[in-house]
């Protein structure tokens, strides 16, 4: 049975075993790389996507669950938030390795979505879930600020 | 050489798990003569669930704990205004409709999930309460959720969320008995005057 | 575009390529300075290519021969050559070099490959007398156009100029490409640097923040079947027998063999592979495995550090009879098996053909992978692309180069096609190559006015280089990774003893970010704070008496890190001074208790690092060295049940820093015209030392077994 959902704004649909984790579908079939695999049991973030406009670990979502939602991807992430988050992170040269920042921006993207000014707190918070292994944590945080501070005007 | 510990939870991550354990049926508390005394021994049968680890890691204080050790939870969360996390990081970031059953892991063999899934409202703590003091927190509208003594029964018997208690996926242990006992239980404890043990 | 080239003339770096066949997209932002995710091969001539492409869109790219897994060489090395040919930074793109050991060695090393934070310092005049070279080129071109003497022809920004006349190198790449390459052209003096010195954009920063750099992970080649192993529970296992009836039946699994390394499971798709891993039943030979449980092997390390071990490293003086009836002051400090736990988990892509090997890999030692694969696949042609990495930290360099080798067993037994490898954060995690389980013993006695009057050390660790190809590098000597930093002691003391005791297991260890300075780094500046405080001394000021004139830089960064310091606050505050890797770093810590255990609050870093090509990149890598020390200072170990059991399996139970237990860090760059050192590792030893000290001093409790917070 195929499973329909939408990605990035495009109507997709997948006929694969339905407890295939979103990851892999995003990955193996949808070639949506970006989205990374760090752990498999939700431990580090760096799999994060949005679904239905709220942070979710695809790594632990099986492909059933996502029939008729719409997911959004770092390839497909955008609106002010993101923009300002993504500049944000390339002012300050926020990645090292990079691998984990797909997640982190996920993540922080929603958190401004939510918060628009938030406390270093809010920050530590949202972010307790993304594991960053470069520790680019000090920059992650001033970053979410500048962002912040951006979408103020 | 001195090593901290976390806390004393962290300490006891090493004990062996819970064994399933078996839970009494109401008949079982017929030859107890006063119906008071009856009814606070059925309370502590069902203190059994009601502090079952599978229960009270989402009955916290603050933040949630996991496994029958009642670790902090990994990664680190927190209630949130709404007992559903934190902005960014709901419980619903990580926890889905149904439990999911990881691949290729081994060790976590599986990841909760209900729909809905969040902590019980801080005025529904229980952890480090007596089973007296549960009783008594259970009763009181003002910190059960406004519930009569019929609701608290429905929630007992029927609720989803505290049915996953018996039904927490592969890796974990169930709480005892079952929920239909479970709710059994609860009928016979208000049926006897919902007496809370001393 | 067929180029003349030779051999030599690639050696001296220096070819301008006048296009780019089939070069992928550049990720960038408009405007921006950028790399490529892969540099494909064209025709023979343009794969075997050297260090500067100047194409006719006008972008410069720079080959780079290091791998770059978030310590900065893609921007290092492209600003050397930036510098020295006047470009502009926007038209700078870095894009890994081929593997080639004739064009792309590692100079510290003799063979292509990335380690001991060598990137830089080794490439410093290379990537300069290239960027020269090509500048020459195009002058002589333009000179040629404009009909003028070179004298009269400057260059700015990209724009080559004399009088009214100016072309950009794109307009003038063509015409360079046939000029004579400098043998070896002068370069600037440092007086003159408009790019070194200055805080450039990062050329990766873009794709890493819009999902658009690929790591090995991402590649995908057609009919490409995704392979999963079953490695040994237990270091030394080895498959028995095994069971594959029921993985075979997995929908998407193609096929299940067994390797030398364990049992693969090749498959469709990454799940299948996955469910039909978990589906495999295999026994395992355990006789040679080991069976200790950490706390025996604990035990005996610790009497091996006491013992003092087979290998006197350094002596000097008498240490036994100064000790004798002298009051000793002692401590043992116990540093646990790490893993790295890079973000990537280890993969590679191969492809076999006919008589050829494609690769697709993180490999931090292409050399010896390459050559790995060329033996097992008996392919005489390995065509190696050197991927972004998601984190190493050492982890992707491997003497005995062991996931090429999986990975080409893997495609051996596969046949033509492609298959992709991947560990999964288990593989990882219980995968050996720890930093080495280490104990370090120490006894000194001090004379009345608090100097030294001996220190005698003893080391228990295995090595990490005996036993592997490297070994030959260390001459029949010891293995100083075990010991570096502890060896010439920089705190002046009239005895001084270093042995080290070589310990053995079939566990297999590695280098870890800093490799010996992990632990050396944390005993000696524990055990030297406890020695000042002990005589009433200031921990900065007693540390800048006990050095020499010989630890000029030394005392230089710890002096400004004390002045950076605000150490008025009510907490704990420590500080660590050490030089790893040529680079010389002192730390300070700001410390509270947070429910019974350290957190830094604040860190100051004073650092000195010769001269400072990008001083962004150079806090960055403070500030990630300092949070990869404190997620081993709180929280790592890797230990075993009796049994030999791997305790640890994900985060979860192999826990790091999260962002709630990161410091706010202030970081100096001490101004310096040596040549540059590293970066990458330095960073990291100082910083658990620190906090440490800080904590005794606050409590009164010294902390001497790492993790300070075990999980179990």
């Amino acid at each position: 049975m195929p499973i329909s959902f939408t990605v990035n704004g495009e109507e997709r649909s997948v006929d694969v075993n339905p407890g295939t984790p979103l990851l892999w579908v995003l990955r193996d079939e949808l070639r949506l790389t970006g989205t990374k695999f760090g752990c498999g049991i939700a431990q580090c973030g760096a799999c994060t996507i949005h679904l239905d406009g709220m942070t979710r670990r695809s790594c632990v979502t099986p492909i059933s669950m996502a029939e008729g939602s719409d997911i959004t991807t770092i390839e497909g992430l955008e609106g002010p938030e993101a923009d300002a988050v993504q500049a944000a992170w390339r002012a300050i040269d926020v990645p090292q390795c990079g691998y984990c920042q797909s997640g982190q921006i996920m993540t922080a993207t929603s958190l401004l979505q939510q918060i628009a000014s938030p406390s270093d707190e809010d920050i530590d918070n949202a972010m307790a879930g993304n594991i960053c292994r470069c520790a680019t944590y000090v920059r992650i945080r001033q970053a979410i600020h500048d962002a912040a501070k951006t979408l103020e005007g | 050489m001195t090593r901290f510990s976390l806390s004393v939870a962290m300490t006891l991550a090493l004990a062996a798990p819970l064994a399933a354990q078996d839970l009494r049926m109401p008949a079982d508390f017929e030859n107890i003569e006063n119906e008071t005394e009856r009814s606070a021994a059925l309370f502590e049968e069902m203190g059994k669930v009601l502090t079952h680890p599978r229960c009270l890691n989402c009955h916290p204080k603050d933040s949630p704990t996991q496994g029958d050790d009642m670790h902090p939870h990994e990664p680190p969360v927190i209630r949130g205004d709404a007992d559903f996390g934190a902005a960014g990081m709901n419980c619903t970031t990580c926890h889905g409709p149904e439990n999911f059953e990881t691949t290729g892991v081994g060790g976590i063999e599986s990841i909760p999930g209900h729909e809905p899934w969040s902590l019980a409202p801080v005025e529904m703590a229980w952890v480090d309460l007596s089973l007296g003091e549960i009783c008594a927190q259970l009763k009181d509208p003002e910190r059960n959720g406004g519930r009569s003594l019929e609701e608290l029964h429905e929630h007992m018997a029927e609720d989803g969320l505290v049915g996953w208690g018996w039904e927490p996926g592969a890796g974990r242990t169930p709480a005892p008995g079952s929920q239909d006992l479970f709710g059994e239980l609860t009928r016979a404890w208000i049926d006897t005057g919902a007496a809370c043990p001393s | 575009m067929n180029i003349q080239t030779s051999r030599r003339r690639f050696l001296t770096g220096l070819i301008i390529a006048v296009a780019l066949p089939g070069l992928a997209r550049a990720q960038q932002k408009s405007g921006a300075a950028a790399f490529f995710n892969e540099l494909p091969g064209g025709s023979d001539e343009m794969s075997a290519n050297a260090f500067i492409r100047v194409a006719p869109d006008n972008t410069v790219t720079v080959l780079i021969k290091h791998i770059e897994f978030g310590q900065g060489p893609y921007t290092g090395l492209t600003t050397l050559v930036a510098e020295e040919m006047d470009a502009d930074w926007s038209q700078m793109r870095a894009a890994a070099a081929p593997a080639d050991v004739e064009l792309y060695a590692n100079l510290a090393m003799g063979m292509q490959g990335t380690g001991g934070s060598t990137a830089m310092a080794n490439s410093f005049m290379q990537m300069r007398k290239a960027g020269a070279g090509a500048r020459a080129m195009l002058v002589a071109a333009a000179a040629e156009r404009f009909g003028v003497p070179v004298d009269q022809i400057t260059v700015e920004k990209g724009i080559v100029k004399a009088g009214d006349q100016s072309a950009s190198f794109g307009e003038l790449a063509e015409a360079a490409a046939r000029q004579t390459a400098p043998e070896d052209p002068p370069v600037k003096d440092p007086g003159d640097f408009t790019l070194i010195g200055t805080d450039l954009p990062k050329v990766d920063s873009s794709a890493k923040t819009d999902g658009s750099a690929l790591f090995t992970l991402d590649v995908y080649r057609d009919g490409m079947l995704t392979v999963v192993v079953a490695h040994p529970p237990k270091f030394g296992a080895r498959v028995a027998s095994y069971d594959d009836s029921a993985a075979m039946q997995v929908q998407g699994v193609r096929k299940v063999a067994q390797i030398p390394s364990g049992v693969a499971v090749y498959a469709d798709n990454t799940f299948a592979a996955l469910k039909g891993r978990d589906a495999l039943t295999v026994e395992w030979d355990e006789s040679e495995a080991e069976t200790r449980s950490t706390e025996t092997m604990i035990a005996e390390w610790t009497s091996a550090a006491k013992a003092g071990g087979e290998w006197e490293v350094e002596k000097s003086g008498d240490v036994d009879a100064a000790l004798t009836g002298a009051e000793i002051v002692e401590s043992t400090y116990v540093f646990p098996y790490l893993a790295h736990g890079p973000m990537e988990p280890l993969d590679a892509v191969v492809e076999l053909r006919d008589d050829e090997a494609e690769i697709w890999m993180g490999s931090q030692m292409q050399t010896g992978d390459q050559a790995i694969f060329a033996k097992i696949l008996g392919v005489d042609k390995v065509d190696l692309h050197t991927m972004l990495a998601g984190g190493s930290f050492g982890r992707r360099a491997t003497p005995d180069c062991h996931l090429a080798a999986e990975a080409a067993e893997i495609a051996k037994t596969n046949g033509k096609g492609a298959i992709k490898l991947m560990w999964t954060r288990e593989d990882d995690m219980q995968g050996g190559y720890y930093r080495p389980l280490t104990v370090h013993h120490i006894r000194a006695a001090l004379n009345e006015q608090g100097g030294i009057e001996a220190w005698d050390h003893g080391i228990a660790a295995q090595s990490v280089v005996i036993g592997t190809p490297f070994e030959q590098m260390l001459q029949g000597g010891p293995d100083f990774t075990a010991f570096e930093g502890a060896n010439e002691l920089r705190y002046k003391t009239a005895n001084h003893r270093l042995r080290w005791a070589k310990m053995d297991s079939p566990v297999p260890t590695l280098w870890w970010r800093s490799v010996g300075h992990t632990h050396t780094g944390f005993a000696v500046e524990c055990f030297i704070d406890e020695l000042l405080e002990k005589s009433g001394k200031d921990p900065v000021e007693g540390r800048l008496a006990l050095l020499g004139e010989e630890q000029a830089r030394e005392k230089a960064v710890l002096t400004r890190v004390a002045e950076m310091a605000d150490q008025s606050g009510d907490f704990g505050y420590g500080v660590a001074v050490v030089k790893s890797f040529g680079t010389y770093v002192a730390q300070i810590a700001e410390i509270e208790d947070r429910g019974g255990v350290p957190h830094a609050r604040r860190v100051w870093c004073a650092v000195d690092c010769g001269t400072a090509v990008n001083p962004n990149v150079i806090r960055a890598q403070m500030e990630g060295g300092i949070g990869y020390g404190i997620s081993a200072a709180l929280h790592s170990e890797v230990t075993f049940d009796e049994g030999g059991l791997i305790r640890q399996r994900n985060w979860d139970s192999y826990r790091i820093l999260r962002i709630s237990e990161m410091p706010s860090i202030e970081v100096a760059i001490l101004p310096s015209t040596a040549e540059p050192t590293g970066v990458g590792e330095p960073g990291t030893p100082p910083i658990a030392p620190a906090i440490a000290n800080g904590w005794r001093r606050m409590t009164g409790t010294a902390l001497r077994r790492l993790p300070i917070i075990p999980v179990a």
